[in-house]
């Protein structure tokens, strides 16, 4: 189940003098849902495409499913790959169903199938009209249709669910995880953290090409050391508060009657005991995906 | 071998699609009949048969047309693609970058192929009927059929390689036009200058022979006005086929290898080419 499914080692990617990918060492497994986090240019893209060969690296080495992607003896791992591109393009004068029957018979997968496979990304009903006349949101239908034929065992989404209305997004997170109990690997691209939140086992953060966060979402705020803010209104003691009383050193008033406490994840249990009764509306506030980005990107841990 | 058939059936239905078939079929077919009914109304006062004649004219014209067409179709190919973003999906799939370019040459060159010999082959049924006297001279019209068929899958070579060359469409359809100039017309005029300036001096006719192999038009126009004496005593180049001393297998040979060379230049280029 948790073989090595892509293996990159000291990977560098230059165009010219900019480098786009710096110096990377990623590991992804089988059975895991990987998001791959970065701004516009962080090296998302490079990295993908690194992996299914169409880019070579410029130094180090990459591995997938056990082959080198840009050799000409890959064909055999990419049978079991699947790749939606940033931007589907299709050609436009093929109707859905044809595009997907050329795609299966590159992947020498059984055409029938694919009737099942246009109905599970909800576009049977438009399979016989052409590509040319298809909504961004159908288009990206098609795209995760032809990634998704031949149950691969590595997939790789460069920012899936861009045009997707919430209800296929919902669907689109359900065959994913349908994928990974299978014991595939789903790496999602996205330029929003908060966008995968719940998604995905483990975030891969990218800033101007280096790597700089690698963790499940709990690890992030941790190596991120945002500390969480317990919240409480107290009608009846704001004087005690405002003296320094010993038990409410650190708190600070944000407004008339409620105050705020940043500790360590560890001591927010002891906090919150020695409250007194008359504490109202506690809350523990805890740092949003987006603020957890937005460290990361500053290059900041 | 299958990848490459899936590519090519893929390339022929597009072309269907986007009625390149049907619009190079019916231009072909309307020339061919437009020059054999009026190029061979005058063959009766000087005895040669109406399908001799045709060939001529008809060689004569797809030197200029076939070329224009086959780069037309091809010079987009691959920088097409690239551009559009389709190939980074397609070379997603377990598909070499040689099969590619391979599917997609034999793809366009059926599209071509289907469309000189229905074009001309309606030509050349319309004379029989009407009553050709002179079995012999469809030998020659079919040599011309598969030689035009021949030409076009050079120029559809050198297309892909203008098109796996640029980074751009819009400088790969300028270099194709330039490269249809360049064969068919200065060529042959840059050739007779020389000639004519050089009075036999320098230029032997070895040397001619060479220079005549280095362009495809020229090798076409040898191999179909020289192919039987019939026609080459009509067109008038029978001394020139009978002094080059060129014979068709060379001069197949040479449009052969006009064919292999820019595509397997092609293929190369394509196998380094980031997409």
């Amino acid at each position: 189940m948790t073989s090595e499914t892509v293996v990159m080692r000291g990977v560098t990617r230059r165009y010219g003098r900019n480098e786009a990918v710096r110096d990377i060492d990623l590991t992804l497994f089988g059975g895991e849902c990987v998001g791959l986090v970065g701004h516009n240019g962080a090296g998302k893209t490079t990295l993908i495409k690194m992996m299914l060969g169409l880019v070579r690296p410029s130094a180090g080495g990459v591995l997938v499913l056990g082959e080198d992607p840009a050799a000409g003896a890959a064909a055999r791992a990419r049978r079991e790959l699947g790749y939606l591109p940033e931007n589907v393009a299709l050609h436009p004068s093929m109707t859905g169903a044809e595009t997907l029957a050329f795609y299966a018979r590159l992947k020498r997968q059984p055409v029938a199938r694919n009737a099942a496979l246009l109905e599970r990304v909800g576009i049977a009903a438009a399979a016989h009209r052409r590509v040319g006349t298809y909504s961004k949101g159908m288009r990206q239908r098609i795209g995760l249709a032809q990634a998704l034929l031949g149950s691969p065992r590595a997939l790789l989404l460069d920012e899936p669910t861009t045009g997707l209305d919430p209800a296929l997004r919902q669907s689109f997170y359900e065959i994913i995880r349908d994928l990974r109990r299978g014991g595939a690997m789903v790496l999602l691209s996205s330029h929003a953290l908060a966008e995968l939140e719940g998604q995905v086992d483990r975030v891969v953060v990218m800033n101007q090409g280096r790597k700089v966060a690698d963790g499940s979402i709990a690890d992030l705020r941790a190596l991120a050391a945002i500390q969480p803010r317990i919240r409480l209104r107290l009608p009846c003691a704001p004087r005690a508060v405002a003296n320094g009383h010993d038990a409410w050193v650190g708190w600070t008033s944000i407004s008339e009657n409620v105050f705020e406490l940043s500790c360590e994840e560890d001591e927010v249990a002891s906090a919150l005991r020695g409250l007194p009764g008359s504490a109202q509306d506690v809350e523990i506030v805890r740092p949003s995906l987006d603020e957890l980005y937005a460290v990361f990107q500053k290059g900041a841990p | 071998m299958r990848q490459v058939a899936i590519v090519a059936g893929k390339e022929l239905r597009d072309g269907m699609r986007n009625r390149w078939v049907l619009a190079t079929t019916a231009l072909l077919a309307a020339l061919a009949l437009t020059l054999a009914f009026l190029g061979a109304a005058p063959t009766g006062t000087v005895k040669v048969s109406a399908l001799a004649v045709t060939i001529v004219s008809l060689s004569s014209l797809t030197i200029f047309l076939v070329p224009l067409i086959a780069l037309l179709l091809s010079y987009d190919a691959i920088v097409g693609e690239v551009d559009r973003g389709t190939m980074a999906l397609l070379l997603a799939y377990p598909v070499a970058r040689w099969q590619v370019v391979l599917g997609k040459f034999a793809g366009h060159l059926g599209i071509l192929g289907f469309a000189t010999l229905v074009g001309y082959g309606v030509a050349g049924l319309a004379l029989q009927l009407a009553g050709n006297d002179d079995p012999g001279a469809w030998i020659a019209f079919i040599v011309m059929v598969a030689s035009s068929m021949l030409l076009g899958a050079v120029f559809i070579a050198i297309g892909y390689f203008v098109s796996t060359l640029v980074r751009d469409r819009g400088a790969a359809g300028g270099i194709a036009i330039g490269v249809w100039l360049f064969f068919v017309l200065l060529y042959d005029m840059a050739l007779l200058g020389v000639l004519v300036a050089d009075q036999g001096q320098a230029v032997t006719a070895d040397a001619l022979n060479v220079l005549l192999l280095l362009n495809p038009a020229d090798a076409y126009r040898l191999l179909n006005l020289t192919a039987s004496p019939d026609v080459s005593g009509f067109a008038g180049v029978a001394g020139l086929g009978v002094r080059t001393g060129l014979g068709p297998g060379v001069l197949i040979g040479a449009l052969t290898a006009w064919v292999v060379a820019p595509l397997a230049a092609a293929a190369a280029l394509f196998a380094r080419r980031q997409v």
